[in-house]
């Protein structure tokens, strides 16, 4: 699965340009994501990742640039046809981003009560049951967020996620803040929802073991744009200086940190 | 300074004017428009209208009764000289039900309701909770802002209705108690002098003021930028902006019922 294949692409980004004030974020990004595909976006702190994800759900509205869902292009889109794209979309916040006036199994089944799938009983069942899949046990469920550690609030956010089954599921930094082992169940459940059931992901990470294992394709955004994208079994030759330093963790490269020794 | 650079500042100031105008109309009709349209939040109407009307109460009840009470001892002070104590009966039921009992009771709830409107949504939108609920089927306009202007405009009115009340009743109280009025010739006044039009003019600014308190707290709320500090702003925007529209709306309320 890679974006060259002749499916259309589930998401389009292409000369995305996003800036605030003066300072220019998004400087033309492009970026296809087939459907089941799972991208992984890496790249250095503040590069604008997450203003990607947010100009997807049209958080933010890009300066220019076009962005497509399933063809559609929603960069002007109105309210109500926005709406209904973005019921295709999971979203996990970096900042977890839970309803801290509801208890987690609310914040869990938020999406679909929200929809009327389902009566508050069974959406209690069925959040429960999703709180187990991110390693939360059901005593959690009747808390609120404020009373769970940072790792557990991140979890909660990732149960709400893909609570819904989305088509399409975004993980901002879903394994930053957890201890290693339950980032590997982590990993284990993105690629399970993302493999066995289909969904389409594209997720934001600094953790390159939770990239080797998430990502079908990895991508790299450097000032703005999209300067390395290919299969993950590439990213180690992947000719790219910038992708060689960024994986290694070294301090010296093509890429400058703005710190005074 | 040359004089254009002058007129540059005063335009560029209108502007930023008119951007504000434009933006608070747009989420006022966006929030009507949400309020008048299904799919209602019954759960979160319910507990709005609790927090704003049930739990307002006391503080709607102490302001009104020492209302009345001031008013039922400074209009004797005053009336005295010319031997109309009669009238202060009809003084206090006048000013409560026509001006204090909406004013006073929506001065206050602004400062309650408005100041926690304010931080809540505006805690929800900078740890990204806002954001959160577009993407979970959820208008955040219908689930956050129209519930809360529904309750807000249902609810101010009955809390004036218990300040008429008790305003009335703190001012029987001095008359009776204190100035050694007839209590019966005291109600009998009371209830003469007050016409149908009195408590409802009251009731209806107290339904706009209800509006204002809650559409204040929503929208700056809802438009806070840059974390705790950009919270306490908000907090402070919406409660001195409800205040001073309070007032000014009074006025033109007050004008259009009663000027003739
Ligand atoms: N709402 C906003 N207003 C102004 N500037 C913003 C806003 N959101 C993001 N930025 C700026 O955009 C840049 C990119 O932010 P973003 O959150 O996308 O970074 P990121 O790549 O996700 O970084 P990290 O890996 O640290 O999460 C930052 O420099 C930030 O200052
Ligand atoms: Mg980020």
């Amino acid at each position: 699965m890679n974006a060259t294949s002749s499916t259309n692409p589930k998401i389009s980004l292409s000369g995305v340009k996003k800036a605030f004030g003066r300072k220019v974020v998004l400087d033309g990004v492009n970026l296809d994501v087939a459907p089941g595909e799972s991208v992984v976006v890496i790249g250095g702190s503040g590069t604008g990742k997450s203003v990607m994800l947010k100009s997807i759900l049209g958080i933010l509205r890009p300066d220019s640039g076009s962005i497509k869902v399933d063809g559609e292009e929603v960069t002007r889109m109105g309210a109500s046809e926005r709406e209904r794209i973005n019921n295709k979309f999971g979203m996990l916040f970096q900042g977890a981003a839970l309803f801290d006036s509801l208890p987690v199994w609310e914040n869990v089944a938020f999406g679909i009560l929200a929809e009327k799938r389902v009566n508050r009983v069974e959406a209690k069942e069925i959040a429960i049951q999703k709180l187990s899949q991110v390693g939360l046990i059901s005593d959690v469920a009747d808390l609120f967020p404020a009373e769970l550690s940072g790792g557990m609030q991140k979890r909660v956010g990732l149960a709400r996620a893909i609570c819904a089954d989305p088509e399409i599921i975004f993980f901002d930094e879903p394994t930053t803040g957890l201890d290693p082992i339950m980032a590997d169940v982590i990993n284990d459940l993105i690629v399970k929802v993302t493999r066995e059931v289909g969904a389409t992901a594209l997720s934001i990470t600094h953790d390159m073991a939770s990239a080797r294992k998430i990502a079908n394709r990895v991508a790299m955004l450097y000032h703005g744009k999209i300067i390395w994208a290919g299969p993950v079994a590439d990213i180690d030759h992947s000719d790219n200086e910038y992708v060689d330093q960024f994986i290694h963790g070294r301090a010296e490269g093509p890429i400058k940190m703005a710190v005074r020794a | 300074m040359n004089p254009l650079a002058g007129l540059q500042k005063i335009g560029s100031v209108f502007i930023a004017f008119l951007e504000a105008a434009g933006k608070l109309t747009t989420f006022m009709v966006s929030g009507i428009s949400h309020a008048v349209r299904p799919p209602f939040y019954p759960r979160i109407i319910l507990h709005q209208m609790m927090d704003i009307g049930y739990y307002s109460l006391p503080v709607v009840g102490l302001t009104a009764v020492f209302a009345g009470m001031v008013l039922a001892l400074q209009s004797y002070t005053g009336f005295a000289r010319f031997s109309a104590e009669g009238a202060i009966a009809n003084v206090v039921v006048l000013s409560i039900t026509r001006e204090l009992g909406p004013v006073l009771a929506g001065l206050m709830v602004a400062g309650r309701i408005g100041a926690s409107l304010a931080a809540e949504i505006g805690t929800m939108r900078v740890t990204e909770q806002i954001d959160a609920l577009t993407t979970l089927s959820t208008n955040p306009m219908k689930y956050l802002v129209a519930p809360r202007l529904i309750a807000g405009i249902t609810m101010f009115p009955l809390l004036v209705l218990v300040a008429d009340i008790i305003g009335v009743f703190g001012g029987y109280m001095v008359a009776v108690y204190k100035l050694g009025f007839n209590p019966s010739n005291y109600l009998q006044n009371t209830w003469n002098f007050l016409t149908f039009e009195d408590v409802t003019s009251g009731l209806v600014k107290a339904a706009v003021f209800g509006f204002i308190v809650t559409l204040m707290g929503c929208y700056h709320g809802y438009n806070s930028r840059g974390g705790a500090q950009g919270v306490g702003t908000a907090t402070t925007n919406a409660v001195v902006s409800a205040c001073i529209l309070i007032l000014s709306f009074d006025y033109i309320l007050t004008e259009m019922f009663f000027a003739k």
